[in-house]
């Protein structure tokens, strides 16, 4: 049997191509998320008129691995009245949906750990799984700010995801395919075939419902330093903390792949010819996810915080039936004016 | 193996992956560093005061509301997806009968928002 064949058909040669494919996520994944918090915290000092960090390392370049050593070098702090084995398990959920949900994402045309059928409803599934990591942490913390956050997160990020879920639905009717690299094949030909033209109003509503999502400014509530210290991870230390951390920004990421994956075309260039045809596919896609990312530090630094009642407002009241609307009207055009 | 679940197959691989790395993460960090704890460092914060009550009391009934109403729109949601793929095939019809279900709960949602179940004053 030549190397070729056993990888081809071989389970075990089989697998260990499964387990390298996902190590190949993983690793650049994690690497991508400690140059995000680095990125996002330049970003600010820009905004504000510093530095950002600028001490470890060329330009700060190894804070991030700084900051990770930090936390991995820190006790690990239980409290007394938590539920022990829930306040652990919080973190390690937060982490592990952020981490998963990256199985069905296409890089490029067939780079795709398990290119299932039904991949937009399994993101959809497993990134509302991050939410219970949320609303156990609060509890399991037994302390009233952990609580209280938890309780604001969980409330926020189920509102918002109502949103995201009916913008899908606009998506899959324009597609009309759960598979995320048909999708992204629909949205071939340059820039004009982009979801996010026809779609625009959901695009918006998209991106807003994911900084919902993720916590972040402007709504950030659940962590909002005055009220409530840290909000539901107030009692975390050491990894714990640092898998929520790094569970946070994997979120973010993974949702900007899934803007760029559902709205810019994922891997297709802009234009559909030379010289930008050149640039491998993974590498566009990379740049829009950069892009999406770049406008969440931008919001961060310079957009107030909302008011809960607002929040909930704009979620329940503004969002929800707006794209109740827009998914009946794209039905309409699919079923119309398409369809004779 | 049958065609369909051999497609999952590398997303429980990859399952079995983050959570080997993540237990190595956490325990990793827990034998690593020193652990030297006692009851001030254990005893959940509140401002430097000693915590009085428990954190598990009452809480505002809206958060459950939000909840329910949740549940709702995401079932909503579940039952679109299907309708959405299938479009372009069950043409006219098919639009119509969606747009039935889609008033009923439209229905439900003015319903709750006069009765004031939206209000976070």
């Amino acid at each position: 049997m030549t190397l070729m064949q056993f990888f081809t058909q071989h389970w075990l040669g089989q697998g260990l191509v499964i387990v390298a494919q996902c190590l190949a996520v993983t690793l650049p994944l994690l690497v991508a998320v400690a140059y995000m918090t680095y990125a996002d915290r330049k970003i600010w000092g820009m905004i504000q008129l510093r530095r950002g960090p600028n001490v470890v390392g060329p330009f700060g370049l190894l804070q991030p691995l700084a900051d990770g050593a930090k936390l991995f070098l820190k006790e690990t702090i239980i409290p007394s009245g938590a539920s022990k084995v829930l306040f652990i398990l919080a973190p390690m959920i937060t982490f592990i949906t952020a981490l998963i949900a990256w199985a069905v994402v296409p890089f490029d045309d067939g780079w795709v750990i398990a290119d299932i059928n039904v991949g937009i409803l399994y993101l959809f599934a497993i990134s509302s799984l991050g939410v219970y990591g949320v609303i156990i942490a609060g509890w399991a913390s037994n302390s009233k700010y952990a609580f209280l956050g938890a309780l604001r997160s969980a409330a926020q990020m189920v509102s918002y995801e109502v949103s995201i879920g009916f913008v899908l639905i606009t998506v899959l009717l324009c597609a009309g395919s759960l598979n995320l690299s048909t999708i992204v094949k629909m949205q071939d030909g340059g820039v004009w075939n982009w979801y996010f033209l026809p779609l625009f109003p959901m695009f918006i509503i998209f991106f807003i419902s994911c900084l919902a999502e993720t916590n972040r400014t402007p709504f950030d509530l659940p962590m909002s330093e005055a009220e409530l210290v840290a909000g539901f991870h107030t009692e975390y230390s050491a990894m714990a903390f640092g898998l929520f951390f790094l569970g946070e920004y994997a979120n973010m990421i993974l949702l900007s792949g899934m803007g760029a994956v559902l709205f810019l075309g994922g891997w297709h260039p802009p234009l559909p010819f030379e010289p930008f045809t050149w640039v491998p596919g993974v590498v566009w896609f990379a740049l829009k996810i950069a892009l999406l990312l770049f406008v969440f530090s931008w919001t961060k630094g310079t957009v107030p915080r909302y008011r809960y009642d607002q929040l909930m407002r704009l979620g329940w009241k503004v969002f929800l039936p707006f794209s109740l609307v827009w998914v009946v009207i794209t039905a309409a055009f699919v079923t119309y004016a398409r369809g004779h | 193996m049958n065609a369909l679940l051999a497609e999952y197959l590398p997303i429980l691989i990859f399952l079995g992956i983050a959570v080997g790395l993540v237990c190595a993460m956490l325990g990793g960090s827990y034998l690593l560093a020193r652990q030297n704890p006692d009851s001030e460092k254990l005893s959940p914060f509140e401002c430097g005061f000693a915590p009085f009550g428990d954190a598990r009391g009452q809480f505002d009934v809206r958060f459950y509301l939000v909840a329910i109403l949740f549940i709702i729109f995401d079932l909503e949601v579940a039952f679109l997806f299907p309708w959405a793929v299938a479009l372009g095939d069950i043409g006219v019809v098919g639009f119509w009968s969606m747009m039935l279900f889609l008033a009923v709960l439209t229905v439900g949602f003015i319903y709750e928002w006069k009765k004031g179940a939206l209000e976070w004053e």
